[in-house]
């Protein structure tokens, strides 16, 4: 089956391939200003407060509202700031977080690059978003932007491993890095999904806590990728004032912001899709299951896990730094080799 | 290693205690009080913007005398005994008690800018004519838009009965002179014939 509708509609020529590079963009968007909303809400329940009620109906205008004064303010660079790298940063972190789209299947239909390497790519390419952050760190000139940069970058160095050694083993359960396929594999039901294990026999709950255990080590280390609380020392508001965009207004602080929102979309859509089976309908393949509920199951799925980061970000207080490579290296790390070692044992025996 | 293993289960652990808080509290009845809209309730004791009840206001002065920042300025005007519309004063609201008027109060300003809120004017007023109203939305741009005139009279009534009054004065005045003529012409005339005698 042809994994893109839209050179199946417009043929194989480049109003479709704009066509696919553009839709994403559009969605990312409007997904952007209903993820400041929830977070704005979402914040404001969980404090007994109402959140904002003014704009709009109940408030849903506040994004909207935020967008537009951002566009309204004046364009500043410092003086003292390297000019190319400082206005080079937000796009470099919005263009990285933006090229990991690329793989991430939304549907069965609407793969936008159905391409082998898609976890790697997904990988190769969030880390450019890191670079945008040490630009912009760096480039602004200002001790508290460079150490939120610096921060920033020990961060994703602790973290990256454990996420990528639960991303390898739910390769190792699928026998591939196409995203499409890992989430073909996990077809049949919610207890075919990679977090319990993927498909095979009932004894395959020997192997459960092991998956489980790696979902719950990539949702700690994506939380700390996206540079969220409890992990947001790179940019903690009572330490660094920023952090790394300290500098930033205007436009350019919307890209950085943007970029970060993208972010937490892409290590959602990657934790939905390699362990809660993507666009797969939790109910198998034969009750709502299809191009445009494969949609549905998959965003509902990324919206889960969108509003798990946001309810962590609202229960936890921030980590000191040496708890947090504490956390990440002798706890994560020691934590994911085992249950990477089980789960390509497991594999090996059946 | 049971330290570890012990760490690790209260990580876990005490996360979800922590996110089961945070969700409780996600249903629960918000504190926001959306104020223009709703308001709480201020105690009926509160000390914000005065009001004059003209009707109770005797024009006795005392509000101004003891007001510590001046903020109040009374003018007051005597009322001619024998004046066709025998003002009154509502001496006790709640009886509808009146008393007959003795003082006009042609000007009775108050000025919120200045106003400090220690409420002696509303304890030294005799009739209760002076209170605390519980409103306290009433900012202005501009100062003067803060200085209250109470007085219920207006100025051509205030100069109609300033007329009346100079007019009987001038009359009382006509008449103690008279009989103060009088009073000396017979002293004259009393002096004349204890002279002649």
């Amino acid at each position: 089956m042809e994994t893109n509708i839209f050179i199946q509609l417009l043929g194989n020529n480049w109003i479709a391939y704009t066509a696919i590079a553009v839709l994403p963009l559009g969605f990312l968007l409007l997904y952007a200003l209903v993820a400041i909303l929830a977070e704005l809400k979402v914040s404001a329940w969980m404090q007994d407060r109402l959140g904002p009620m003014r704009t709009g109906p109940w408030g849903i205008l506040q994004p909207l509202a935020e967008v537009v004064k951002l566009l309204q303010k004046e364009d500043i660079t410092p003086d003292l700031a390297n000019k190319v790298l400082y206005n080079l940063a937000p796009y470099m972190m919005f263009t990285g977080a933006y090229a990991a789209v690329a793989v991430i299947p939304f549907s069965q239909q609407f793969v936008p690059s159905n391409i082998n390497l898609g976890l790697f790519y997904i990988f190769a390419v969030s880390a450019i978003a890191t670079i945008g952050v040490v630009m912009g760190g760096w480039a602004s000139n200002n001790k508290y932007s460079l150490l939120g940069a610096m921060r920033s970058v020990a961060q994703i160095i602790s973290y990256e491993i454990p996420a990528a050694m639960a991303i390898l083993a739910t390769a190792v359960l699928a026998s591939s890095l196409n995203l499409n396929e890992i989430n073909t594999v996990q077809d049949g039901g919610i207890f075919n999904w990679f977090i319990f294990g993927g498909p095979g026999p009932w004894f395959k709950v020997f192997v459960l806590p092991f998956t489980f255990g790696l979902c719950l080590i990539y949702m700690i280390a994506s939380l700390a990728e996206t540079n969220r609380t409890p992990f947001d020392i790179p940019e903690g508001e009572s330490e660094l004032v920023a952090g790394y965009h300290t500098e930033y207004g205007g436009m350019k602080f919307a890209m950085f912001f943007l970029g970060e929102y993208v972010n937490m979309f892409i290590v959602s859509a990657i934790m939905a899709t390699i362990f809660f089976g993507g666009w797969q309908s939790p109910f198998g393949s034969s009750i709502m299951s299809g191009p445009v509920w494969g949609l549905f199951w998959f965003l509902a799925k990324v919206g889960t896990v969108v509003f798990f980061q946001i309810w962590l970000r609202w229960t936890l207080p921030r980590l000191r730094v040496d708890q947090l490579m504490d956390l990440g290296w002798k706890y994560l790390l020691p934590m994911s080799f085992i249950c990477f070692f089980a789960i390509a044992l497991w594999k090996m025996l059946i | 290693m049971a330290n570890y293993i012990k760490n690790m289960w209260d990580g876990v652990y005490t996360v979800l205690v922590g996110m089961k808080i945070t969700w409780k509290h996600m249903f629960m009845k918000k504190v926001t009080v959306q104020y223009p809209d709703e308001m709480y309730p201020i105690p009926k004791n509160a000390r914000n913007r005065l009001q004059l009840y003209a009707d109770q206001c005797n024009g006795c002065n005392s509000c101004a005398r003891i007001c510590p920042v001046n903020c109040i300025s009374i003018e007051t005007l005597r009322v001619t005994p024998n004046d066709p519309e025998n003002p009154k004063v509502l001496e006790d609201p709640e009886n509808d008690h009146w008393l007959p008027r003795k003082l006009w109060v042609t000007k009775y300003d108050i000025d919120m800018a200045k106003c400090c809120y220690c409420s002696l004017c509303t304890t030294v007023c005799p009739s209760a004519a002076i209170q605390h109203t519980t409103d306290f939305e009433y900012s202005s741009y501009f100062k003067e838009d803060l200085l209250y005139h109470f007085t219920a009279m207006t100025p051509e009534t205030v100069v109609s009965k300033k007329q009346m009054l100079e007019e009987h004065q001038a009359k009382e005045k006509a008449a103690k002179a008279a009989a103060a003529a009088k009073a000396a012409e017979e002293q004259a005339k009393a002096a004349a014939t204890a002279s002649a005698n």
